[in-house]
C-alpha cells in the first residue's frame, strides 16, 4: 500500500463531504418535526406517512415505474437484436461505420437537443394522430430511443468477449438458427443483456430532461414532481420523497454491483 | 452475390446473410432513424421557419432566427444571446476543470485503501453518479439556506444581505454543476489511476523530478485515457445543462439549456428554440473536434 500525502487525504475527504453533506441534509430534514424553516424540532416519521396517502405522489411513482419498465423491456429486446445484427453479420466497412455512427448518436447528442427535436417531431405528428399528444406514450418512445443505444453497446461488448467458437461448433452440429439463438447464444449473452437492461432501467428512472419536454399533465414522474415542487418551495414531504428515491437508488446500485461482480 | 459460402459453420449465401442481418437490426435501426435522426432533421428545417403570432409554425423560410441568435434585432445589435452561449462554454470549462482537480486526490485516496475497503469507497462515488440530479441539485437549497454557515459567512463578508439564501447566483450554479459532474470525471479516471504503474512515478522521484514534473510527466500521461473520457462526459452535457442553472441560477445566470427550454416552454417560439439548439450542437461538435485534435497532439509528446 502506498502512503499518501496528508493533503491528498484531506482533499479527498472534503470532496466526499461536498458530495454527501447536501444529501445527508435532505435525509435529516425529512425526519424533522417542523413544517417551515430549518430549526430542529424533534424526530418524526409523519412526512413519510403523509407521503403514502398523497395520491399525486403515488401516481407519479406509478408513472415512473410504468415508464421505466415498459421502455426498458422494449429497449432491451431491440438493443439485443441490434447488437447481434451488427456484430454477427458480414457488413461492409462502410455500412458498418454508418451503423456505428447511428448507434452512438444518442450517446453524444446533448439530451436537451434530443428533447427539443422530439417536441417538434411529436408536435408535427399530432396533426396526423392524437396518439402524439404529450403524455406517457411519447415519454416511453423518447426513453426507448436513448436506451436502445446503451443496451446495444453493452450487449455488443459481451458478444465480442464470448467470441464465435461455440456458435460455430453448434452450427457444425447442425443447429438451426432458432435453436442456436435460444440454446447457445442467449444463455451466453444473459449477463450482458441483464447488465444492459439494468443500465437502461436506471437511465430511465434518472432521466429528467427528456421526460420534462415530452410529459403531459397526467404523466408526471417523480423527478418532474420534485422539480415542480422545489420551485414552489421545499417542504419536509419532498425531503422524505427524495430520501426514498435515494434509498431506492442505493439498493438498485448494490444489486447491480452484486450481479456484475458475481461473473 | 449468390455464391454459396460458409459463414462460421453455416452454409449460406451472401444475400441470405444480409437478409438475416437486417431482420436482426432492422427494427432497432428504424427506431433510431424514425425517432432520433428524423426529428433531428425536422429540427434543422424548423430552425429556418417562422413563428406565427400565436406561437404556431409558419413555413416561410428565413435565416432570421440565426440572425437573432447572433444578436441582430430590430432595435440594433445586442450581445445577450452570444453572452449566454459563451457563458455556457465557460461554465462547462470551469466545471470540468474543478471536477478534474478534485478527482485526482479522490482517485489516489481510493486506490490507497486496502483491497477490502477500496470497494466501499468506490461505491461512495458510484452512488451520486446514479442519484437523480434534480434531488442532488435542490439538496443545495438546504446547505445554502440563510440559517447555515455558508450564507452567514457570505453575509458577514458583505456579498449578500442578511437572511437571504446563497442562491440563486453564479456561485451556486458552479457548486451545483461540480457536484453533479464530479462522479462523471472521477469514475473513468479511477479506472486509469487503478492501473497506474507506480514504478514510473518512483523513478521520476528518484531522479529528483519536482512534484509538478512527477505529475505532468509520470502521472498525467498514464491517466490520460480515463481523464479524456471523464472530461468529454462532463464538458458536453455541462454545456446543455438545464436543471442546475434553472434551480440554482434563476434568471441571474442563464445558460443555453435554459434559453432552449424557454423557447419550447413559456415563449413558445419553436423556430428560435431550434436555432439555439443548432448553436449548442455546433458548440458540441466543435469541442469534440478540438478535443480530438488536441488529444492526437498529446500522444506525440
Amino acid at each position: 500500500m502506498r502512503r499518501l500525502h496528508p493533503a491528498v487525504t484531506s482533499l479527498a475527504m472534503i470532496t466526499f463531504a461536498f458530495m454527501y453533506v447536501p444529501l445527508i441534509a435532505v435525509a435529516i430534514f425529512s425526519v424533522n418535526a417542523t413544517r417551515y424553516g430549518l430549526a430542529w424540532r424533534g424526530f418524526t416519521l409523519d412526512w413519510y406517512v403523509k407521503l403514502m396517502h398523497n395520491d399525486i405522489i403515488l401516481n407519479a411513482a406509478w408513472n415512473s415505474l410504468v415508464l421505466a419498465v415498459v421502455s426498458t423491456v422494449v429497449a432491451t429486446i431491440l438493443g439485443t437484436a441490434l447488437a447481434i445484427g451488427m456484430d454477427r453479420f458480414p457488413w461492409t466497412k462502410r455500412v458498418g461505420t454508418t451503423f456505428d455512427l447511428l448507434l452512438h448518436l444518442p450517446v453524444v447528442v446533448p439530451d436537451i437537443i434530443f428533447a427539443a427535436a422530439l417536441v417538434v417531431a411529436f408536435g408535427l405528428l399530432r396533426a396526423l394522430s392524437s396518439l402524439f399528444e404529450p403524455g406517457l406514450l411519447n415519454m416511453i418512445i423518447g426513453h426507448i430511443t436513448f436506451q436502445v443505444s446503451f443496451v446495444a453497446l453493452v450487449v455488443r461488448s459481451r458478444l465480442v468477449s464470448i467470441g464465435r467458437d461455440v456458435e460455430e461448433a453448434a452450427r457444425d452440429l447442425f443447429a438451426t438458427t432458432p435453436y442456436l439463438l435460444r440454446r447457445v447464444m442467449l444463455p451466453l449473452l444473459i449477463p450482458g443483456i441483464v447488465a444492459g437492461a439494468m443500465l437502461a432501467f436506471t437511465l430511465s428512472l434518472d432521466d429528467f430532461v427528456i421526460s420534462f419536454f415530452t410529459a403531459g399533465p397526467d404523466s408526471v414522474t417523480l423527478p418532474l414532481f420534485i422539480f415542480a415542487a422545489v420551485r414552489r418551495g421545499v417542504t419536509p414531504q419532498i425531503h422524505a420523497l427524495s430520501t426514498l428515491v435515494l434509498l431506492t437508488t442505493v439498493i438498485l446500485i448494490i444489486g447491480m454491483e452484486r450481479f456484475t461482480r458475481k461473473k | 452475390m449468390n455464391r454459396v459460402l460458409i459463414w462460421y459453420g453455416e452454409l449460406t449465401t451472401q444475400r441470405r446473410l444480409t437478409k438475416q442481418g437486417l431482420q436482426f437490426l432492422g427494427v432497432g435501426m428504424l427506431w433510431i432513424l424514425l425517432f432520433l435522426v428524423l426529428p433531428g432533421l425536422v429540427l434543422v428545417v424548423v430552425s429556418f421557419a417562422t413563428r406565427g403570432s400565436y406561437g404556431q409554425l409558419e413555413w416561410t423560410f428565413t435565416i432570421e432566427n440565426y440572425k437573432r441568435l447572433l444578436g441582430f434585432s430590430v432595435f440594433g445589435w445586442t450581445a445577450d444571446y452570444i453572452i449566454i452561449l459563451w457563458r455556457s462554454v465557460w461554465v462547462a470549462f470551469v466545471t470540468s476543470l474543478i471536477a478534474v482537480i478534485l478527482s485526482y486526490p479522490l482517485c489516489f485516496f481510493i486506490c490507497s485503501r486496502p483491497e477490502r475497503t477500496r470497494y466501499l469507497w468506490l461505491m461512495l462515488v458510484i452512488i451520486p453518479f446514479w442519484t437523480n440530479m434534480v434531488i442532488r441539485t435542490y439538496a443545495w437549497f438546504l446547505i445554502l439556506a440563510p440559517e447555515f454557515p455558508p450564507a452567514r459567512l457570505a453575509n458577514l463578508l458583505g456579498f449578500i444581505p442578511p437572511n437571504t439564501p446563497l442562491y440563486p447566483n453564479a456561485f451556486a450554479v458552479y457548486i451545483g454543476m461540480v457536484t453533479i459532474f464530479l462522479p462523471f470525471v472521477a469514475l473513468p479516471l479511477y479506472a486509469s489511476v487503478e492501473r497506474l504503474d507506480w514504478a514510473l512515478v518512483e523513478a521520476a522521484q528518484d531522479l529528483y523530478a519536482s512534484r509538478v514534473r512527477v505529475f505532468t510527466q509520470a502521472i498525467l500521461p498514464q491517466t490520460l485515457p480515463g481523464l479524456s473520457v471523464g472530461v468529454i462526459l462532463t464538458f458536453v452535457p455541462a454545456m446543455g445543462m438545464f436543471v442546475v442553472p434553472d434551480l440554482l441560477g434563476g434568471a441571474k445566470y442563464m445558460l443555453v439549456g435554459n434559453l432552449i427550454e424557454q423557447q419550447f416552454g413559456a415563449s413558445r417560439d419553436w423556430p428560435f428554440g431550434a436555432a439555439v439548439s443548432m448553436g449548442l450542437m455546433l458548440l458540441t461538435m466543435l469541442s469534440l473536434y478540438f478535443y480530438r485534435r488536441k488529444h492526437k497532439e498529446m500522444q506525440f509528446v
